[in-house]
């Protein structure tokens, strides 16, 4: 296990993680990229779920743009918007990461509004409420989970996927791979793989913990329903491992 | 203005294809062996996992806790742990794509045994099938279609993800891509790559459903 001992020298070293392109300012600039991927997915696929949602109509739209994301490879994407007149750099890699951000966002938030209790929108209009009051006061608190869960697989999902950003001269914690692997510097590889791979993990929990808090009705800790409710088929792009 | 930017660099060259079908041919066979290996390897260690799995929850959790975790381990980083023992080998490559196709199959093939009813368990148990019997000609056949939804997800997303094998120069078509772009962003070749990916991918999920059709002939009249 000696590659590990220099994989753990390296994150040992201070200067790797303060000099210039060092760890921490790869870290920020990773964490910048994705930030305003997820935030631009939002905005896109937040209202037109909803919109799709509560009229009931394109499921067959969000199906197929789910089914047909994953079989694009996000390297392709990136690589592609690297070679558009945007050119290749920090905007280049938020608009692809951002792409492949919106199938998992809209899927689960239109799921989340069409499963809403048909009786209670129904109910909810009988009490003289506004389209509007139906989708922000009644739809909208109980979608609110599924809606989570779809921001909070897109949000893994972009982190671990900016990592490949890399691969195209793009910046992130990816550098650290691939220049280590140019240099075949495998106990370097080995330090960017488990910082890659600890930030992936650590965005699951603090969002699983995150949308735990804010998710309104019955807390229920989400590992331990998850447990219960036993493992569920993969049938989205949303968990796809990138 | 530099020369490079007046040079003609479209989007779609045929005549680049032509020119280098063999060598996107070698590239497309890569791919496909890495694909069908991974999901072959996948299943065959998956099975055995599921089914045991099933049998305690004490098993089922740390599988399912694990597959989670491998899960969001990205692929970048999961060549880079795997390139130290394997180097620069399509072997690398493949571990990685396997452990990720039985992190997808695992769940699948457990939610399908797990779907069928114990009614029916009891009832083949009844007529005097043993846990042999009773595993192939009672479980295996009813848990198919979701044995088969598995396979297929595997499979397009394991098509994508050899792409990121160029790391260790083994990516099949994601070698044009990566290729393309350190060839002063060959347009042509990247599109090629890419779009080869996408079709790999469809025309194999084109290629499971109907084999999905032919072992379960059962459901094709239930729907109709």
């Amino acid at each position: 296990m000696n590659l590990l001992g220099e994989a753990f020298r390296y994150l040992n070293d201070p200067f790797n993680w303060t000099r210039r392109g060092g760890i921490l300012e790869l870290l920020g600039e990773h964490l910048r990229i994705s930030a305003l991927a997820v935030l631009a997915a939002m905005l896109v696929a937040l209202p037109v779920g909803v919109l799709l949602g509560h009229t009931g109509r394109g499921g067959g739209f969000t199906v197929a743009l789910s089914n047909v994301s994953r079989a694009v490879p996000t390297l392709a994407l990136l690589t592609i918007f690297a070679v558009t007149p945007i050119g290749f750099g920090p905007t280049a890699t938020t608009i692809a990461l951002a792409v492949f951000a919106v199938p998992p966002i809209l899927t689960n938030t239109y799921v989340g509004f069409r499963s809403v209790d048909r009786d209670v929108v129904e109910a909810a209009r009988a009490m003289g409420m506004s389209g509007r009051q139906v989708v922000l006061r009644a739809e909208l608190p109980l979608a609110a989970p599924l809606l989570m869960t779809g921001v909070r697989t897109a949000a893994v999902q972009v982190v671990a996927t900016a990592t490949l950003a890399a691969l195209v001269a793009g910046g992130g914690l990816g550098r650290i791979i691939t220049l280590a692997f140019a240099q075949q510097d495998y106990g370097a590889v080995l330090a960017g793989a488990i910082l890659v791979a600890a930030l992936a993990v650590l965005t699951e929990l603090v969002l699983v913990l995150l949308s735990w808090l804010l998710t309104p009705g019955e807390k229920r800790l989400p590992f331990l329903s998850a447990r219960r409710s036993g493992p569920v088929p993969e049938t989205t792009a949303s968990g796809v491992p990138l | 203005m530099l020369a490079v930017d007046a040079a003609p660099n479209p989007w779609f060259d045929p005549s680049y294809v032509i020119d280098n079908w063999s060598s996107i041919m070698g590239y497309l066979g890569e791919h496909v062996r890495l694909t069908v290996g991974a999901v072959v390897l996948g299943s065959l260690l998956a099975l055995p996992m599921a089914v045991l799995a099933r049998r305690s929850r004490y098993l089922a959790a740390p599988v399912l806790g694990l597959s989670t975790l491998v899960y969001t381990i990205p692929s970048l980083a999961m060549f880079a742990f795997v390139a130290p023992i394997t180097g620069l080998t399509a072997t690398t490559v493949l571990v990685g794509l396997v452990l990720y196709s039985l992190v997808i199959l695992v769940r699948n093939f457990l939610a399908g045994l797990q779907g069928v009813p114990e009614d029916v368990r009891e009832a083949a148990r009844g007529m005097g099938y043993g846990p042999v019997r009773l595993f192939w000609q009672v479980e295996l056949p009813l848990a198919l279609p979701a044995f088969m939804a598995g396979i297929r997800v595997a499979t397009v997303s394991t098509v994508a993800l050899t792409t990121v094998g160029v790391i260790v120069g083994h990516g099949g078509l994601g070698q044009l891509i990566t290729g393309g772009f350190n060839a002063n962003f060959y347009r042509a070749e990247i599109v090629t790559g890419a779009l080869g990916c996408v079709l790999l991918a469809l025309l194999a999920d084109l290629l499971l459903a109907g084999v999905e059709r032919l072992l379960t002939p059962w459901t094709r009249r239930a729907v109709a």
